[in-house]
């Protein structure tokens, strides 16, 4: 199990420990953390499934492939630290993670 | 341009499928994109055979020519989410003259030049700006409400449907509220096909209308753009570095594209949502026993109704899509209407379900770049209706069959006839 610490906009903490081979997005979704639209399901075409990671992480993360780049390009409150949690694997190396979910997702 | 200024020969009964058996006609002969069917509302055998036993279905012969139709949900997201292959140029209806009538706006546009107008205007539908509209939405819907009768029958779509979504539109735009029935006007006139029965005659009117629409808004530019701030979409157009200085048909365009985009769409969920909970009341008695449902039945209402049943895109290269060899130029549409019933990803896909598990995964928004702009802001005017329709009415009952549109691209009501019970 790898354990994910998912702070919401207002500071509210939800700790949860999935397995490894789903997405940081799953892990929200299936732990009832709020904050997480998903409207497409995990498939990279909507961007309701934004978080920003916690500075320490971004390198431990694999890197952006184009369509993750222009659904984020797209995203109106879209920082340095802005990914799509659908597009991030679970793995072992990202024990720990600390991510923050945006106040709205759209 | 004879066949422009009348349309496509829609009212042509030759290509109606109206009455037929959708399983006994040749597959080939079938054309979705006639509207007969969708106003007789006999569309969902047709999408359901063809999912079944053409999911990627050549019509060769149609009033709009030859075309693609993509039925299955997965498919769909496929071609949605590859604009490398399916272009959004010229247009996203199926009508290739449609264009013509329209003017430049980003659905209709490509990367780079639909990301960077899009990114100029979406701020003013993001959730952090409807924050500060849901209050006067509120009241609003509301005042619409308390001024309906009781327990006499009356037109849903007409009171309330075409009502609140031209004031929501007005409120967008800061547009005065006296005014407002104009952007319904201009909104019918954009989209209508010419002819009699339509709100236009002919080309020459539409081109008056969408100049009067100019004109107005040009007068509020002018107002505005030398203002501070303002969270409406006129002074965001006037104020940001890359629209500020678009030609006028451009901004022209923009402001029909929203005007247009907010319209229909969001009016024939309104009634759709009334429609489908009379169809069950087993789903209308459990909002009533517990209305915290309510933001899960709209992501389900939009669905259910899949308000623009259709976008087309146009082959930019050869392809293949399943096993069909798809020709550079082909029309390739996506039938939303068709994938939100895929019963292989929808579980139960013709229930109208309230409580469905993942019901935000519909395809009436689209996905990819042009993904629904709008989408958040349809959602919350809904959920404002209903909750305040909860508030106030033990039942919105259908008493007569609803009226629906003559179009296979937007898919909704014209009239529906409804009685209100208090509480
Ligand atoms: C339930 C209500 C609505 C439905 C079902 C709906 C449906 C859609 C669909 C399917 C698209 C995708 C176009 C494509 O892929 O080519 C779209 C795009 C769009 N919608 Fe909506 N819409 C709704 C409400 C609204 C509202 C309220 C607005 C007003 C702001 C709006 C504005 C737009 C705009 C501007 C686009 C173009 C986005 C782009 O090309 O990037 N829509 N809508």
């Amino acid at each position: 199990m790898v354990n994910i610490l998912f702070i919401e906009h207002d500071g509210t903490e939800h700790p949860v420990a999935v397995d490894i081979g789903s997405s940081v997005m799953q892990a929200a979704v299936s732990n009832g953390v709020p904050g997480i639209d998903a409207d497409c399901g995990g498939s990279c075409s909507c961007a309701t499934c934004h978080v920003y990671v916690d500075a320490q992480w971004l390198d431990k993360l694999d890197a952006m492939n184009p369509a993750e780049e222009a659904m984020l390009s797209l995203s109106t409150d879209r920082q340095a630290n802005s990914r799509l949690s659908c597009q991030l694997p679970v793995t072992e190396k990202l024990d720990g993670l600390v991510v923050t979910t945006p106040e709205f997702q759209f | 341009m004879s066949e422009v200024t009348t349309g496509p020969q829609f009212g042509q009964s030759k290509w109606s499928m109206v009455g037929k058996d959708p399983y006994s006609m040749p597959l080939d002969e079938i054309d979705l994109s006639h509207p007969g069917i969708w106003q007789a509302n006999e569309f969902l055998p047709f999408m359901e055979r063809l999912r079944q036993e053409d999911p990627v279905h050549y019509c060769k012969n149609s009033a709009v020519g030859p075309y693609w139709s993509v039925m299955k949900y997965n498919d769909i997201m496929e071609v949605d989410t590859s604009p490398e292959i399916y272009s959004s140029e010229p247009t996203i209806n199926i009508v290739d003259s449609f264009e013509e009538f329209t003017f430049p706006s980003f659905i209709s546009m490509d990367p780079p030049k639909h990301d960077e107008q899009r990114r100029v205007v979406q701020g003013v539908v993001a959730p952090a700006n409807l924050k500060n509209l849901e209050g006067l939405i509120r009241q609003r819907v509301c005042t619409i409400l308390d001024g309906l009768p009781l327990l006499e029958e009356i037109d849903w779509v007409e009171r309330v449907s075409i009502e609140l979504t031209t004031q929501m539109l007005a409120t967008l735009f800061d547009f005065p509220f006296e005014d407002r029935h104009m952007l319904t006007h201009w909104s019918d006139v954009a989209t209508a096909i010419p002819g009699r029965g339509s709100v236009i005659q002919n080309q020459a009117e539409r081109g008056e209308a969408m100049q009067e629409c100019l004109a107005y808004f040009t007068r509020l530019w002018n107002e505005r753009v030398n203002l501070e701030g303002g969270n409406d979409l006129v002074s965001m157009l006037a104020h940001a570095e890359a629209t500020r200085n678009m030609p006028p048909m451009e901004y022209l365009g923009n402001i029909i594209l929203l005007i247009v985009g907010g319209n229909d769409t969001t009016r024939n969920s309104m009634s759709g949502g009334v429609v489908a909970l009379n169809e069950n009341p087993g789903e209308y008695d459990k909002l009533r026993a517990d209305p915290s449902v309510i933001p899960n039945m709209i992501c389900e209402i939009i669905r259910w109704q899949t308000p623009l049943a259709y976008m087309r895109r146009t082959a930019r290269v050869d392809t293949v899509l399943r096993d069909k060899q798809i020709k550079a130029g082909d029309k390739v549409v996506m039938w939303y209407a068709s994938g939100n019933r895929d019963e292989e990803v929808i579980e139960r896909a013709n229930d109208f379900w309230i409580d469905r598990l993942h019901a935000r995964q519909h395809l009436s928004f689209g996905f990819g770049l042009h993904r629904c702009m709008g989408n958040r802001l349809a959602e919350m005017q809904l959920r404002i209706l209903w909750e305040e329709i909860m508030q106030r009415f033990q039942q919105v009952e259908v008493v007569g069959e609803p009226e629906r549109i003559y179009s296979s691209f937007v898919k909704g009501y014209s009239k529906l006839p409804v009685v209100l019970y208090p509480l």
